[in-house]
C-alpha cells in the first residue's frame, strides 16, 4: 500500500478534486452526477409540471411544444416524471449503498481483525449471500410481502454487503502486518482504537470508490424492478415505471422508452467515469476491481 | 489437483445447504405466509388449513426444514397449485432456454472481447486502444434490459430487422438465432467492455514477465507469443468474472426474457408472481441459484486447471 493510500480520504479532498477536473473522463463525471443530483434534489423546482396530474386531452404527444419530452397515456408530462424519477433513484440508491457500506465495513473488519475461525464463519456468510442471484432472490421477496421500494432497498443491501465486506477484510488483513499498526499495538492500543481511528480511515477511500461504481448497478436494478411493476407503485414515477409504461406503448409512441432510458444511461456512465477517476486518485492498486 | 477440486465441490455443497436453509427461513420470517398470496384475500379458514397440511406448513419449522431437504434430494420441489404438475419438472422445462440465451450471450461477448483486449494490449495507447477503452467504460453498467427495450425499439419496431416476441419455432434452427440476436445483444453488451478491460490489463501484465521474454527472445512469431502464451494466463481473471458473473447474466437474462416475451426461468417467475404459484416462484428461486453455485464452483475448476500456479497456492 501507498503512501496516498494510506492517508483519509478527507484530508486530501482538494486534492483529489484537483485530480478529478484535470482528468476528462473524470470531469465528465462529476459534471453528469452533479447534474442529475442536483434535478433529483431541486426536481419540485425545476419538474414544469406535477409529475402525476393527468391531462388526459393532451396524451402521448411528441416532445416540443409544451412538453419538453413529451406525455405519456395519461397526458402527464414526461420531463416532469424524468426528473422525479431521479429523486426514486437516488432514494432507493443512498441507503441501500449506505447500509451495505455500514455492515460491510463491521463484519469484513471483524473477519479482517478477529480470530481464524470468525473470519472463516464471516467468509462462508458472504459466500452464502452472494450466492442468491439478486433479481430472482427480490423477487422471491417481492412475491411474499408485495412490491414495494423498502423491499427493494433491503434485498439489495443484504446482497450488496459481501461485495463490501471482502473488500475491508483483504485491506484489514493487509494492514494488519503493517509496521505502525504493531508499533501502535506494542504502544498498548486498544483494539477499538486500532480500529476505529487506524483502520477505517485507510478502508474508506477504496470504499468511496466501490460505492461510486455500485450506484449504477443498484440504481439500474430499481428501475428493472420497477419496470416489472415489483417496485415503485403507482403512480408514482421511477426511470424503471416510465420504461414500462413505454413498453406497454412500443406501438404508440418511442419516445416514453428514450426518456425513460436515457437517465439510466447517464447516471451509468456519470458514476462510472467518476468511479473510475476516483480510484486512479484514491488507489491504483483497485485497477480491474469495480464493475460487474 | 483432485483434493482441491474435491474441497471446492465440497464448500459449493455446503453454500448450497446454507443458501437453501437461510432462504428457507427468510421466507418464514418476513411478514406474508405463502398459504395466503396463493390463496389470496378470499380465503375461508377451511381452505388456509387444508393448503397449509398439504405443504406441510402445520409442522414445526425443524421438520420443515428436514422434509424439504429430504425432497429437494429426491428432486421433489413440490408441485404447481394449478396445473398439479411437479414444480421440478416445470421449472427444468424452463432451465435450457434461460441457459441457451446466457451461454450465446457470454460467448459472442467473450470473443469480441478478448480480441479487443488483446489487440489493445498489443498496440497500446493508440487511437484504436483509446477509443476501446472509453467505449467500454460507458457500456460495462448500462444495465442489460435498458439496452433490450432499444434494441427492441430500433431493430424490431421501427425497422423489423429482427422479430420482437418469443423464442423461435421448436425445431427451426434458423429462426431460433433470429430470435436470439436482439436478447443475446442486450445481455452480452456490457460484457465486452468488462472483458476487453480485464484481458487487456492482465495480458499487459502477462505480456511483461520473463518466460514471455524468453519466448521473444527465442524468435518465436508475435502472434505466436500472445496467442499461444501469453493469452493462456491473461485469460484467468475472464473465467473467474465470468463464473462469479453469473449472478448478473442471469439477472440480465430475466429482464430479456420479459422484454422479448421469450420463455425461460425470469418469464416463469414472472408469470408465477402474478398467479401468486408460490412453490414455482420458489422452485425457480432454487434453480437460479443452483445454477449460479456452479458456475462459481466451476470457475474455479477451470482456472485452476488453466493455472499451476493456483493448485500450489492453495
Amino acid at each position: 500500500m501507498t503512501d496516498a493510500g494510506l492517508q483519509g480520504p478527507r484530508s486530501e479532498l482538494g486534492e483529489i478534486l484537483h485530480h478529478l477536473v484535470r482528468d476528462p473522463l473524470g470531469l465528465a463525471g462529476l459534471i453528469i452526477v452533479t447534474v442529475i443530483v442536483a434535478s433529483a434534489a431541486f426536481a419540485p423546482w425545476i419538474a414544469p409540471y406535477d409529475p402525476i396530474a393527468l391531462n388526459v386531452p393532451d396524451r402521448l404527444q411528441g416532445p416540443g411544444g409544451a412538453h419538453l419530452l413529451g406525455t405519456d397515456q395519461l397526458g402527464r408530462d414526461t420531463f416532469s416524471r424524468v426528473i422525479w424519477g431521479g429523486r426514486v433513484a437516488l432514494q432507493v440508491a443512498l441507503p441501500t449503498i449506505g447500509g451495505a457500506i455500514f455492515f460491510g465495513l463491521l463484519l469484513g473488519m471483524i473477519a479482517g481483525y478477529g480470530p481464524r475461525w470468525l473470519d472463516s464463519l464471516i467468509v462462508l456468510l458472504f459466500d452464502t449471500v452472494r450466492s442468491f442471484p439478486t433479481v430472482m432472490f427480490a423477487l422471491a421477496v417481492v412475491a411474499l410481502v408485495g412490491p414495494s421500494l423498502n423491499t427493494v432497498i433491503i434485498v439489495i443491501m443484504a446482497t450488496s454487503i459481501p461485495t463490501y465486506g471482502r473488500v475491508v477484510r483483504t485491506l484489514t488483513q493487509s494492514l494488519r502486518e503493517a509496521e505502525f499498526i504493531s508499533a501502535e499495538r506494542s504502544l498498548g492500543a486498544s483494539t477499538a482504537r486500532i480500529m476505529s481511528v487506524h483502520i477505517l480511515p485507510n478502508v474508506l477511500g477504496p470504499l468511496v470508490v466501490l460505492a461510486a461504481m455500485d450506484i449504477p448497478t443498484v440504481v439500474g436494478l430499481e428501475a428493472g424492478l420497477s419496470f416489472l411493476g415489483m417496485g415503485v407503485k403507482p403512480p408514482t414515477p421511477s426511470w424503471g415505471s416510465l420504461l414500462n409504461d413505454g413498453y406497454n406503448l412500443i406501438r404508440n409512441t418511442p419516445w416514453l422508452i428514450v426518456a425513460g432510458g436515457m437517465p439510466l444511461i447517464l447516471t451509468t456512465i456519470g458514476f462510472t467515469f467518476l468511479g473510475e477517476a476516483l480510484r486512479d486518485v484514491v488507489d491504483p492498486k483497485l485497477r480491474g476491481k469495480g464493475g460487474k | 489437483m483432485l483434493s482441491f477440486i474435491i474441497k471446492r465441490i465440497g464448500l459449493a455443497a455446503v453454500i448450497t445447504a446454507l443458501a437453501v436453509t437461510a432462504l428457507f427461513l427468510i421466507i418464514h420470517m418476513i411478514p406474508g405466509d405463502p398459504v395466503s398470496t396463493m390463496l389470496g384475500p378470499r380465503a375461508t379458514p377451511e381452505m388456509r388449513t387444508a393448503l397449509e397440511e398439504r405443504m406441510g406448513l402445520d409442522r414445526p419449522l425443524i421438520v420443515q426444514i428436514a422434509l424439504f431437504f429430504g425432497n429437494m434430494l429426491r428432486g421433489d420441489l413440490g408441485m404447481d397449485v394449478f396445473s398439479n404438475r411437479p414444480v421440478t419438472q416445470i421449472v427444468l422445462g424452463q432451465v435450457p432456454y434461460t441457459l441457451g440465451l446466457i451461454l450465446v450471450s457470454i460467448s459472442w461477448a467473450a470473443v469480441l472481447g478478448v480480441a479487443l483486449g488483446c489487440y489493445s494490449a498489443v498496440n497500446r495507447n493508440s487511437l484504436g486502444d483509446r477509443l476501446t477503452g472509453v467505449l467500454s467504460v460507458s457500456v460495462i453498467a448500462v444495465p442489460a434490459f435498458v439496452v433490450a427495450l432499444y434494441s427492441l425499439l430500433v431493430f424490431a419496431v421501427k425497422l423489423q430487422w429482427f422479430p420482437a416476441i418469443g423464442a423461435g419455432e421448436a425445431g427451426n434452427l434458423g429462426d431460433q438465432l433470429h430470435h436470439l440476436v436482439l436478447p443475446s445483444l442486450a445481455i452480452g453488451l456490457s460484457w465486452v467492455g468488462y472483458i476487453a478491460r480485464l484481458v487487456r490489463a492482465s495480458m499487459l501484465e502477462v505480456l511483461g514477465e520473463g518466460h514471455i521474454r524468453t519466448a521473444r527472445a527465442f524468435g518465436l512469431p508475435e502472434g505466436r507469443v500472445v496467442f499461444g502464451y501469453a493469452l493462456r494466463l491473461a485469460i484467468l481473471p475472464t473465467v473467474t468474472v465470468i463464473g462469479v458473473g453469473m449472478g448478473f447474466l442471469l439477472s440480465a437474462a430475466v429482464f430479456t426474457e420479459i422484454v422479448f416475451s421469450r420463455p425461460g426461468l425470469g418469464k416463469l417467475v414472472i408469470d408465477s408472481i402474478t398467479t401468486r404459484n408460490y412453490p414455482v416462484v420458489m422452485g425457480s428461486v432454487l434453480f437460479s441459484t443452483l445454477i449460479f453455485v456452479v458456475s462459481t464452483t466451476l470457475a474455479d475448476i477451470i482456472n485452476a486447471i488453466l493455472d499451476p500456479r493456483i493448485r500450489a497456492g492453495k
